[in-house]
């Protein structure tokens, strides 16, 4: 990608110096412009920022915050302990699947009224895997910022059409009477998986349960599995 | 718009990159992208729908090539300008106009724990008529708009069934365009595998979309 992006990149410097100059080499034009991508990001990126901070228009303080907290604060350990709390605590299961919000609100990553919140059950009989095929919607109170590959082209495009494939791409081999649901997120609901509880995790405390669920997990393009079930072949 | 960026159902786009221990950021200069948008979001000029339009806009072979964060920042400096918070002589010249006056950012690192708990805002609490019931059996319509839309190209025309009804959000399509936010309902429709991708499918496999009142047809 490196090689083919500074192409790109130097190709975009000589053509406009600006964002907002439309690129008018571009063959077809619509009624709305297409607009060409700035050029030496990191630098402009800094310019931008020093001009909103003395126009006013942001803090810098915030900007920190706002880093700080989707590096450090808001990520997939929080969706984490939400799978393990429904894993504990069926009563918690029962709250979780009828209304998402009101159960993830009760460890404050969302409010009541805040981001619409789905969770869909993965059982041994059904399959729930999430994408957003026209961008990149993704629950980031529970699970914070997407990856990359969740954000790119081959995931998005061909996991509605074929999921198993992708599936087996991830490692997962579903049986062929497994039902698969995918969820596009093509509105504001955002999807969390309760993944399947592995076997033999009867009595591990909440907090354990928790360390063992990953992201992949609770998008639906991995299972939890046990350290010990990992390392075989 | 049907736009590179409505991809579902394409194939032969590689195989899926992943890269393990990924940070959550590859460089500063995306999260200060990241940061900024979500602080200049605050000023409510625009909405995550005129967001999304901007990206959608980018020439496709760009829209393919850059990373996620430059088509951010590309979208950025488009808001900031066609909504009137920056000029582009500012941006070209990285200084304040002389005669612009220092406003006050009105998210402060004091407000971000609240907004973040709440930072979509796009469903209204207001009672309008669902057009349709859990179990009603619909088609999603085949229209082609040359602006926003959030109905993908691969389920237009296609036959599914009402799963559920979300209750009343704004509708992308014209809320993109500043035209209005038309709040109506949204509603979980089921599309059988096969509907969409023919007998090939597995049979019992489907796709959920979220879809807007708007979106649908009675079958």
């Amino acid at each position: 990608m490196t090689t083919t992006r500074r192409d790109f990149l130097t190709a975009a410097a000589a053509t406009a110096g600006a964002a907002m100059t439309p690129d008018l080499n571009h063959a077809h034009q619509h009624e709305h412009e297409h607009q060409a991508v700035p050029s030496d990001p990191a630098l402009r990126v800094k310019a931008l920022e020093s001009l909103l901070v003395e126009k006013g228009l942001v803090e810098r303080a915030a900007l920190d915050a706002l880093v700080d907290a989707y590096e450090h604060k808001i990520g997939p350990r929080n969706g984490a302990r939400v799978v393990a709390r429904a894993w504990a605590d069926p009563a918690y299961k029962t709250r979780l699947l009828a209304d998402a919000n009101d159960a993830i609100a009760e460890f404050g990553y969302v409010s009541r009224q805040g981001d619409r919140m789905v969770v869909l059950e993965n059982t041994p009989r059904v399959h729930n895997l999430i994408v957003c095929t026209l961008c990149s919607c993704y629950p980031w109170p529970v699970l914070g910022l997407p990856p990359v590959w969740y954000k790119s082209a081959p995931y998005r495009s061909r996991v509605v059409i074929d999921p198993r494939g992708v599936l087996r791409e991830f490692g997962l081999e579903l049986a062929e009477n497994v039902e698969v649901r995918v969820w596009d997120s093509t509105a504001e609901l955002r999807y969390l998986v309760l993944p399947e509880r592995p076997a033999g995790t009867e009595r591990l405390s909440e907090e354990e349960l928790a360390a063992l669920v990953t992201r992949d997990a609770m998008v639906g393009v991995a299972k939890v599995v046990l350290p010990s079930a990992e390392r075989q072949p | 718009m049907n736009g590179i960026h409505d991809m579902g159902g394409m194939q032969d786009m590689g195989p899926i990159q992943y890269e393990k221990g990924e940070p959550v950021f590859h460089a500063p200069w995306e999260s200060r992208v990241f940061a900024m948008m979500l602080a200049t979001g605050a000023w409510r000029k625009w909405n995550l729908d005129a967001f999304r339009h901007t990206r959608e806009v980018l020439p496709p072979a760009d829209y393919l090539r850059v990373s996620y964060y430059e088509q951010w920042f590309s979208g950025l400096l488009e808001l900031l300008v066609s909504r009137g918070l920056v000029t582009a002589a500012e941006i070209a010249s990285g200084t304040p106009a002389p005669d612009a006056a220092r406003a006050t950012p009105p998210l402060t690192a004091d407000k971000i724990p609240a907004a973040l708990a709440n930072r979509i805002r796009a469903n209204r609490d207001i009672q309008v008529s669902p057009r349709f019931q859990a179990g009603q059996r619909v088609r999603a319509r085949n229209i082609n708009p040359v602006g926003h839309t959030r109905l993908p190209r691969y389920a237009r025309g296609k036959l599914g069934d009402i799963h559920r009804d979300h209750g009343v959000f704004v509708f992308p399509d014209t809320n993109a365009h500043f035209l209005g936010e038309k709040p109506q309902h949204v509603y979980s429709v089921r599309f059988a595998a096969r509907e969409l991708w023919g007998e090939q499918a597995p049979q019992k496999d489907s796709v959920y979309l979220d879809m807007w009142d708007d979106y649908l047809d009675p079958a």
